[in-house]
């Protein structure tokens, strides 16, 4: 990226003041390296996005921002409906609230090395992944509309999980005001064979031992410590989702025109977030968050099963499910007043701050451990959520390392089964049903994480907690 | 229709998608091109058998947006029937598209699907003749 036109503001944050159509500057996070490898597309999306109705304070990018459609990912942006605020469907994406889970296993390495490839064969095996697998569950129309009312709390209800788990989720495991009558059958019947599918693409569940920890007081409120196992789980709202976002996409072009939204970018398609379109899509999108817990849900209770045949002393309990892909409805400072705000955050990581109210007691002090997800071969981290970032992204953080390099690039650059080999060497075994998803995703086609977080903690938006390594990865 | 000596895809880079293109004679032939452009993001479209046929129908007010709901339809009957397609027919009339899609279920040992493709975007999305007379249809789509 030029970065000519941009102020710096710290070594960590670079404002785009308003140019033409601009109500709001656009606020770019990273070193200076890591800006200058975005692409040009980020900021001349950021800037887009400032020019929608309604916009708050500012148009942001995180860390590990890259071009998208519409909004780039790694986007925030809140919108005030009073104020002639939108809602867009690009704004939140196809794979509406994809996102992390990360479950505690008590285990340290030496207890899983001796049985690692059975592990991985076994959760290989019991774990839908990658194109055209599918769950064993179906559910009648009835069971549907309960899983889009109900997320992770239906799940449990179900038996997929424990009570306990749901104070470890979002939303307490349930998203209010989702309204399963607004999600087309088209939507409904893409979904009908997904619930409890990992999918394809950067999804996985790995398992991962925590190799470095930052802060050893909130490690120790998180339950982790130098040396466990984890596990985290990387998916969404799978079909679903993916059909609400293109129908809604399609409808918000022409509710943009109907409501004389001048929009930089067709893929800015967006509703008046008073208008029944921008209604309607925020009861579907809520649905489709609630798609998506249940959806990890039900993956943390096969992982679960497996475990049990495999390590039956690993406890698996949840630290904490947060999403990246979501519009959600919260309460913000603005310049020093309270304002209820629908905040965009795509391929962003909600970051709330100690002693916020939606959080759980056991993050009062600490705040929301904030996930931050890999790729096959690198590092995930831990991060914690701080009061600093209220005011410098409506909360948020980054997400995940986000690509540096195109998929085709990348099959040109390695073959699979080469990627699986040299994992193998270094103790990190794969297992996939697709040599070219491999290739695709492998881990140096991504930027470089380690710098990512680093600058989301410097930059404020979320502090340091843990770092974690794979060792096995199931990937779609 | 019979396809044209002109008749082609590619693929297009895009640093975190895909972008699928096809070229035609016709605006038609160009979006059939596409939809393999499409299939070739799962699996190689030589692979696919032709063993069921599979109709959809899209309405839209300009090629461009016709070309998105065309991509999306198929995306939808991949989704839902679990088919990988490796032939196409269009045909647009009146701002209505009617498209036959032939391929077979999907066979993971055969097929080695790399990835589900989750919708076309308006990301580079354009249906324009080019300076040589040919038709190009193009856009990304979220993988």
């Amino acid at each position: 990226m030029n970065i000519d036109r941009l102020e710096q503001i710290d070594a960590y944050t670079w404002r785009l003041n308003p140019e033409t159509g601009m109500h709001v500057p656009a606020i770019l996070y990273g070193d200076e390296a890591l800006v200058r490898a975005m692409d040009d597309k980020v900021l001349e999306q950021a800037a887009n996005v400032a020019r929608l109705p309604g916009i708050v304070q500012a148009s942001y990018a995180m860390p590990d921002a890259h071009w998208g459609y519409g909004f780039p990912i790694g986007g925030v942006a809140a919108f005030d409906a009073g104020a002639g605020g939108v809602v867009s469907a690009g704004g939140v994406g196809f794979d509406v609230s994809c996102g992390v889970r990360t479950l505690l296993t008590g285990l340290k390495r030496a207890a899983i090395e001796p049985v690692k490839p059975l592990l991985a064969d076994a959760l290989y095996a019991d774990i839908p992944v990658g194109l055209g697998s599918h769950g064993k569950i179906r559910l009648d129309a009835k069971g549907l509309d309960a899983m889009l009312k109900g997320g992770a709390q239906w799940a449990v209800e179900q038996g997929w999980g424990e009570a306990r788990d749901l104070a470890r989720i979002e939303e307490h495991g349930r998203m209010e005001g989702a309204r399963p009558e607004n999600v087309s059958a088209r939507a409904k019947e893409r979904q009908r064979a997904e619930m409890g599918t990992l999918g394809s693409g950067n999804h996985y569940l790995e398992v991962q031992e925590v190799t470095e920890i930052f802060d050893a007081g909130t490690a120790q409120s998180f339950g982790i410590a130098e040396g466990d196992m984890v596990v985290s789980i990387h998916c969404g709202s799978r079909g679903l989702g993916h059909q609400i976002g293109t129908e809604y996409l399609r409808l918000m072009q022409a509710a943009a025109k109907q409501y004389g939204i001048a929009l930089p970018d067709r893929e800015l398609a967006c509703a008046p977030i008073e208008s029944e379109v921008g209604q309607d899509y925020l009861g579907a999108m809520r649905a489709a968050i609630n798609c998506a817990l249940a959806n990890r849900q039900i993956l943390t209770h096969l992982t679960r099963q497996v475990f049990a045949r495999v390590l039956p002393a690993a406890r698996l309990e949840l630290l904490y499910d947060v999403s990246h892909n979501t519009c959600k409805f919260e309460e913000h400072l603005v310049d020093g007043e309270r304002r209820r705000l629908y905040v965009h955050r795509k391929g962003a990581t909600r970051a709330f701050g100690p002693n916020h109210p939606d959080l759980p007691a056991a993050f009062a002090e600490t705040g929301q451990p904030v996930l931050i997800g890999g790729s096959m071969g690198t590092a995930s981290y831990i991060l914690a959520g701080t009061s600093r970032s209220e005011t410098l992204s409506f909360a948020s953080a980054c997400h995940g390392a986000g690509r540096s390099m195109s998929r085709h690039q990348a099959t040109r650059t390695w073959q699979g089964r080469q990627v699986i080999d040299q994992l193998a060497e270094r103790g990190i075994l794969i297992r996939s049903p697709s040599y070219r998803g491999v290739a695709e995703e492998a881990p140096g086609a991504y930027k470089d994480v380690d710098a990512v977080v680093r600058a989301s903690d410097r930059a404020g938006l979320a502090r340091l907690i843990a770092r974690l390594e794979p060792i096995v990865c199931i990937k779609g | 229709m019979t396809d044209s000596d002109s008749a082609r895809w590619e693929h297009f880079e895009h640093m975190a998608d895909i972008g699928v293109r096809g070229f035609g004679a016709t605006p038609a032939e160009a979006f059939a091109q596409a939809a393999l452009a499409l299939s070739a993001v799962v699996c190689d479209p030589a692979s696919i058998r032709e063993t069921e046929k599979v109709e959809v129908e899209c309405e839209a007010a300009d090629l461009e947006l016709a070309l998105a709901d065309w991509l999306n339809a198929l995306i939808y009957e991949m989704a839902v029937r679990g088919m990988v397609f490796g032939r196409f027919q269009v045909d647009i009339a009146n701002d209505r598209l009617k498209g036959i899609a032939w391929g077979e279920p999907l066979d993971l040992q055969r097929h080695r699907p790399a990835v589900e493709i989750k919708g076309a975007t308006y990301t580079e999305l354009k249906v324009a003749r080019e300076a040589g007379g040919l038709w190009r249809a193009q856009c990304v789509v979220d993988v």
